[in-house]
């Protein structure tokens, strides 16, 4: 077994490295998937041979998570120029509506059947909980209409402290302990898939005429509306649409972890996000998603650095110094960075040729 | 000649402050229109009320026949007003050419959901709509200029792109404020063939603001002169040029 799927995946990698060598030639792969294939097929074989332990993979996969999240806020914040600082809201009324769905069904199915339809099932419920988040961010955008910069900023994060308030308080979603026992089954592979799909479908949103007309607002609300585009709907758009990724995200993660608690979704968290997209830069997805992996790996680190500096030197810290550590970072990266890792520049690999056919 | 755009009895205040006071007007259909008066004499307020910007206090704005008192800017443009500002309003971090494409996004057809996922009628659509843009800016002369950041093109060509970005929404009468503010005496001769051109090659009605006379004088056809936004004299340029009224109030007050 564990022979056959390491063939199928060296397979996957000669496929993946001669659509790459011939992408002139008759093999169209797009460049990003090949990639993407590739990126994937390291991991997975890294991660197959023992080099690359459980223990890694779930960082990976909580960075993969914290990618979705970092893209999907930079479309409110960077593209659409409106300052959210709730973002973790969205996502954990993604986690909790996929979570209870999941939950609810395979407490009254058999395991057959949830061994034959439980992926689709997880799939839906996943889209469902993002279709809630988006639902959510469309009410959400609403005061974006009429408050601007830290106003805006000030409700957004009383929105994210009432979701997580509410949360701890219905008694059917666990309150305070949490929605648990949910089915596990976010892994490497479908978080991949749903991350590079979220990246994709930004990518593409971004560098289209929806793109351009919510950069716009971003540049210069009068003259965006003089110029035609209905500022409006715009703004409540660009809400909607990042809280679905988020809520994506917010599923990803609670079947990942099998648990969604209030507190995994409160304000720290949403900061963390941000600040992937500030250190990132506004505006590129790029950027968003190298801070996303970055900063991951660093709160991991920092988490056991803190560890050992506690128990073995004795010194008396706690986790609460990631917090100031980011907010350090941060200062940094606007003093010699203003404009953040990437600026407003993206890959190569993430821009759509226009002139090609 | 009919009237496209029509004004009856408006006036705005700021608080206390009449900026705009009982403004009666028609713009014929095919016109080079232009509003004069010194500054702070009610010019810009005027075009924000026609645009939407502002909901006049008083009076009500018809364009080809219809009401449009109040309306949202953007419903104001897609019925075919398009304008520029006194203050440049350029999207900076945006390519010259994404600044014209802004002003096409109303007239895209394919849906939101078609151009998440790129399908072949989106991508069809986009491409007419970047050979659009590109066709204009290489009429104005910014064609060479297409993939630059917005906010690196020097201000003469500001001025010009934020024509062409009006210009991309088709309209059917196009606002412009102080168009020649800052320009040159050689760019101002340029703005004035092109001005020209906007209406004849495109067949747009223009609705200029100008506090220089001269400039004024060379392309209108018909002038509107105001002053404290009271309305001080109407006409062709030959009459309102040598209306002593005119001439004490906006002539006289420059010299002094
Ligand atoms: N938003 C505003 N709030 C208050 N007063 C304003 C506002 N806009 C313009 N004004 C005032 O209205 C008067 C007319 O201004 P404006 O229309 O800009 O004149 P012009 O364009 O002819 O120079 C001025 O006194 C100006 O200070
Ligand atoms: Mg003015």
């Amino acid at each position: 077994m564990g022979n056959l799927r390491s063939s199928r995946l060296v397979t996957v990698v000669a496929f993946a490295l001669s659509a790459w060598r011939s992408r002139r030639g008759n093999l169209p792969l797009p460049r990003l998937l090949t990639v993407a294939v590739l990126l994937y097929a390291v991991i997975q074989l890294l991660s197959r041979t023992g080099i690359l332990n459980g223990y890694f993979m779930i960082i990976i996969n909580r960075s993969l998570v914290f990618v979705i999240l970092a893209v999907s806020l930079n479309l409110i914040n960077g593209i659409a120029g409106q300052f959210s600082l709730g973002h973790m809201g969205f996502a954990a009324v993604g986690a909790y509506v996929s979570g209870s769905i999941t939950t609810l069904i395979f407490m009254y199915t058999s395991e057959q059947v949830a061994s034959i339809g439980g992926n689709i099932v997880f799939v839906i419920a996943i889209i469902v909980g993002g279709l809630a988040a988006a639902v959510v961010g469309f009410l959400i955008g609403f005061p974006s209409l009429r408050l601007k910069g830290d106003y805006l900023a000030i409700v957004t994060l009383g929105f994210g402290e009432i979701i997580r308030t509410i949360l701890n308080n219905i008694s059917v979603v666990g309150g305070p302990r949490g929605l648990l026992g949910i089915p596990k089954f976010s892994n490497f592979t479908n978080i991949f898939v749903f991350t590079f799909l979220t990246i994709v479908a930004l990518r593409n949103l971004v560098q289209s005429s929806y793109g351009r007309a919510l950069l716009s607002i971003r540049e210069n609300e009068m003259a965006a509306e003089l110029a035609g585009v209905n500022t409006t709907r715009g703004k409540v758009m660009g809400f909607a649409i990042g809280a679905f990724f988020a809520g994506v995200a917010g599923g990803l993660l609670a079947h990942l972890l099998q648990i969604a608690h209030p507190t995994q979704y409160g304000f720290y968290a949403s900061a963390l996000v941000l600040i992937m997209v500030y250190a990132g830069g506004m505006g590129s997805l790029t950027g968003s998603i190298i801070a996303a992996f970055f900063l991951t790996f660093l709160t991991e680190a920092l988490r056991v650095g803190i560890d050992q500096l506690r128990d073995r030197v004795g010194i008396p810290v706690g986790t609460e110094w990631t917090m100031v550590i980011y907010a350090l970072l941060l200062i940094l990266v606007m003093l010699f960075r203003t404009d953040g890792l990437m600026g407003m520049r993206e890959a190569k690999l993430l821009v759509i040729d226009e002139r090609k056919k | 000649m009919s009237v496209l755009l029509s004004i009856q009895g408006m006036s705005h205040y700021f608080g206390g402050l009449k900026a705009v006071s009982n403004f009666n007007f028609d713009v014929p259909e095919g016109v080079i229109y232009g509003l004069i008066g010194p500054n702070g004499s009610g010019k810009t307020t005027a075009f924000n009320l026609i645009t939407g910007i502002y909901r006049p206090t008083e009076g009500r704005v018809f364009f080809q026949d219809r009401e449009i008192t109040g309306h949202k800017p953007f419903r104001i443009v897609h019925q075919g007003i398009a304008r520029t500002f006194q203050n440049l309003r350029i999207f900076g971090n945006m390519t010259v050419l994404d600044n014209v494409r802004v002003a096409r996004h109303f007239r895209v057809r394919s849906g939101l959901v078609s151009s998440l996922l790129r399908l072949p009628s989106f991508v069809r659509e986009e491409r007419e709509v970047r050979d659009e843009a590109m066709r204009l800016l290489d009429i104005m002369h910014l064609g060479g200029r297409a993939e630059e950041q917005a906010k690196n093109l020097p201000y003469g060509e500001l001025r010009r792109l934020e024509i062409v970005r009006a210009l991309a929404t088709k309209p059917k009468l196009i606002l412009l404020d102080e168009p020649a503010a800052g320009m040159n005496p050689k760019e101002v001769a340029d703005l004035m063939e092109l001005i020209k051109r906007v209406r004849d090659d495109f067949k747009v009605t223009v609705f200029l603001i100008e506090h220089h006379m001269k400039v004024v004088m060379g392309i209108c056809e018909r002038i509107k002169v105001i002053d404290f936004g009271e309305t001080i004299a109407e006409g062709i340029p030959a009459e309102v040029g040598r209306d002593p009224k005119v001439l004490e109030a906006y002539l006289g007050r420059r010299g002094a």
